[in-house]
């Protein structure tokens, strides 16, 4: 419980208007917390996610960000 | 005093005065013969009053530039000659569709090609109307004497601004190269016009409303940050394949001098009152046509010289009116019947007669009269 | 793939993302680029540079020719300006000599500024005016669906050279430091965020600056050339074959051979075009 709280999770938005599906964010993710659901990326790993921020750097599209 | 303003100058240094009096600040261009004294003149000329001149690395880098100068907000010129003409075509059309004002000046020299750089014609005529692909508005200016260089490009730049699209000074070498007297005007004796700017909000602002014939264009820097395009645009300046807003916007510019040609065409008419052979000419061709008129007019026969000094938009109305009163008229110029067919498009009765000479040598009086002699 | 490189991970820090509508039109979005598109990744990193270099938008001018790349102005909340093929540094320099003081940005693509453009390119390198060139490299001819540019490797397929290219590659960077320009970069997109601090230096750069960046066209270059998507272009090309300047000099030579260098490659002081004029040639002018 106290390690939940402690521990707050990432929120990561993806905006499946504007995912074109390339794939970068999910191949680029040094922790392996996106995978690719038919066109859009996805989270799979939310836990893991280290905020590095280097999916939405790395988007083409603007559609993925990840809020602290 | 007046003696003070008394000049005696070519026709090219006296196009560098007219731009400067209609208040050009910007210049770009590459020098060709027999265009260049603009060039040389306004790179003198500009820096004096603040104004920029550069001399780019082809004609397509100067006109390009000019309309990067216009697009800030200032007025702007470029001036060529036959084969610059046409390396600036493309960007013509850009001009016309992006509704940026510019005067492009083309002294015209034989062709095609490198041709006869040194020698005079009349030949891009139907190049300045048809030079860039595409429908497009064609508003082209055609001086004859020193004086009027100067004037008429004041007009050009009047029309560019007013219109906002490009417009063409034409003439031939012979004019552009010629010595004559002439008084530069006092401030405020000819009209200048300067461009209609937005005074609403920039989120209100449309770059191509168009709720305006004409809409107004703000400069680049302040405030608006619009976008500008040589795609089929919508009001708002972004491209758009919606057909009807494509067809809309064509018509509009195709408008902006469709329904002012009043406004825009301008003739000089010698002697037409009672005539009965009409001459319809140019450049240096009009001034030894005027000449031959008054040799008809001592022999006898009853001949006048209808003189546009808009040859875009076609002066149709003034051709046909003169149709139907005179038996023939007579076409001189440096070409082979560029203008010779137009007036035959919009004649009603008259025989229509050209006299054609691409050799590089002026059409003289001589050769005009023989023709006047032939329909008395 | 492998391990992020280019971006700087900052742990337990708390992060931001970076607010692209700030800058961007409304309702632009979803852009034209093909899914996987560099161009893309660019346009975020040079939002970023104008952001951190504090231009004030009013001022800031974004001037492209025609092709894909090119495309970036109509999505960006700028003075923005979409010329013709080739004729982006024209315009661009007409716009910044005639109000020298607008920030003047250009976007141009591999084919637009080295090709067509190519003239213009060098003149307005020796002018060392104040420009700064985003070359977007893609080694094609995106728009017009695929044809060899003057980057594409030989050997490559292009929808023009089917039996592997066989003209040799400019280095856009070589051409501009030998033309005169003051400032000379090469970036990828993907070392996104050494993309964005050296579009940053060029913007605050005086004179000329060029930055080549090399990015993928996953649907032209990458498909002809079997690139299974744009992720293994940008691994097997933006990252394997360039080596950032800074670390050169530490590496054997056999990690170097046959890399491009990325990062910060030429950059002097030299008297600028629009300054030039102002001070040369207005005051003698004026004097006269
Ligand atoms: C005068 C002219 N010639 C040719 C074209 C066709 N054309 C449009 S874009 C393009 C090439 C674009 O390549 P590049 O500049 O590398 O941009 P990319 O699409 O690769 O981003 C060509 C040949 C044109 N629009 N205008
Ligand atoms: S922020 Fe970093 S760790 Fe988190 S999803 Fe994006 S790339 Fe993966
Ligand atoms: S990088 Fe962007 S566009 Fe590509 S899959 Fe991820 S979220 Fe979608
Ligand atoms: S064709 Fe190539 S360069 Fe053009 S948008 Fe598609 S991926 Fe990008
Ligand atoms: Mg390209």
């Amino acid at each position: 419980m106290g390690n939940a709280a402690e521990k707050k999770l990432p929120r990561i938005e993806i905006n499946a208007r504007l995912c074109k599906g390339c794939s970068i964010c999910v191949d680029f993710c040094p922790t392996n917390v996106l995978e690719m659901r038919g066109t859009t990326a996805a989270v799979k790993d939310l836990a893991a996610c280290t905020r590095c921020q280097l999916c939405d750097l790395r988007c083409p599209d603007f559609a993925i960000q990840v809020f602290d | 005093m007046a003696d003070k303003k008394k000049k005696f100058m070519q026709g090219n240094e006296a196009c560098v005065e007219g731009a400067l009096y209609a208040g050009c600040m910007f210049y770009a261009g590459y020098p060709i013969t027999p265009s260049t004294e603009i060039a040389e003149g306004m790179s003198v000329r500009l820096p004096k009053i603040g104004g920029k001149f550069i001399q780019m690395e082809d004609e397509i880098g100067g006109i390009a530039a000019a309309l990067g100068g216009s697009l800030t907000g200032l007025k702007s010129l470029t001036a060529t000659s036959g084969p610059g003409f046409s390396l600036k075509q493309e960007c013509i059309g850009y001009a016309c569709l992006a509704e940026i004002p510019l005067v492009i000046v083309n002294v015209m020299r034989g062709g095609p090609s490198t041709g006869y750089p040194t020698g005079p014609s009349q030949a891009d005529i139907m190049q300045a109307k048809w030079g860039t692909h595409g429908d497009h508005p064609a508003i082209s200016i055609t001086p004859a004497y020193v004086q009027e260089i100067l004037t008429e490009t004041v007009r050009a730049f009047n029309l560019a601004e007013k219109y906002r699209t490009p417009v063409v000074v034409l003439y031939d070498e012979i004019v552009g190269h010629m010595r004559e007297p002439i008084v530069i005007p006092e401030k405020g004796e000819l009209e200048v016009i300067d461009r209609v700017k937005p005074d609403c909000k920039p989120e209100d602002y449309f770059p191509y409303d168009d709720k305006y014939e004409i809409p107004p264009l703000a400069p680049f820097g302040k405030g608006y940050r619009f976008h500008v395009t040589g795609l089929n645009h919508k009001k708002d300046g972004f491209p758009t394949n919606d057909s009807k807003i494509i067809e809309e916007n064509n018509l509009r510019i195709m408008r902006k001098v469709e329904n002012h040609k009043d406004d825009i065409w301008k003739n000089d008419e010698f002697m037409l009152g009672d005539a009965e052979v009409a001459v319809f000419s140019i450049g240096s061709t009009a001034r030894s046509a005027r000449f031959a008129v008054k040799q008809a007019r001592e022999a006898g026969i009853k001949a006048g010289l209808l003189r546009p000094l808009t040859i875009w938009p076609f002066p149709d109305k003034a051709v046909t009116e003169l149709s139907k009163k005179v038996k023939a008229i007579i076409v001189p110029e440096m070409n082979l019947g560029q203008m010779a067919l137009e007036v035959q498009r919009v004649s009603k009765k008259a025989e229509v007669a050209g006299i054609h000479r691409v050799d590089g040598e002026p059409i003289n009086p001589a050769q005009i009269f023989e023709q006047i002699k032939r329909f008395k | 793939m492998s391990s992020p490189t280019g971006g700087v991970v900052k742990k337990e820090k708390v992060s931001v993302p970076f607010d692209y509508n700030k800058y961007l039109r409304p309702n632009k979005l979803p852009h034209i680029w093909c899914p996987g598109c560099g161009h893309g990744i660019v346009l975020k990193a040079m939002l970023r540079a104008i952001h951190n270099a504090g231009l004030n938008k009013d001022n800031v001018c974004v001037i492209s020719g025609i092709g894909c790349s090119s495309r970036t102005p109509g999505y960006v909340d700028f003075n923005t300006l979409h010329t013709l093929h080739g004729r982006a540094l024209s315009f661009a320099t007409g716009v910044k000599f005639a109000n020298p003081k607008l920030k003047v940005i250009v976007v141009t693509g591999d084919g637009d500024a080295l090709a067509i453009g190519g003239n213009h390119f060098i003149h307005t390198c020796r002018r060392n005016i104040d420009l700064t060139v985003l070359v977007f490299t893609n080694a094609t001819y995106g728009m017009t669906g695929g044809q060899y540019s003057p980057t594409t490797p030989i050997g490559s397929q292009a929808t023009t050279s089917r039996y592997g290219n066989i003209e040799p590659p400019f280095d856009a960077c070589e051409m501009a430091k030998a033309s005169g320009a003051s400032f000379v970069a090469r970036g990828t997109a993907y070392h996104t965020l050494e993309l964005e601090k050296t579009i940053q230096e060029a913007l605050e750069h005086k004179g000329t600056s060029v930055v080549d960046i090399i990015d993928a066209c996953p649907t032209y270059f990458g498909r002809m050339n079997k690139f299974k998507g744009a992720s293994q272009m940008m691994e097997e090309i933006e990252k394997d074959k360039t080596v950032s300047v800074k670390q050169v000099d530490k590496l054997p030579p056999e990690k170097v051979q046959g890399k491009m260098l990325r990062g910060v490659l030429h950059k002097v002081d030299r008297p600028e075009y629009c300054e030039q004029y102002e001070t040369l040639v207005m005051e003698k002018a004026k004097a006269k």
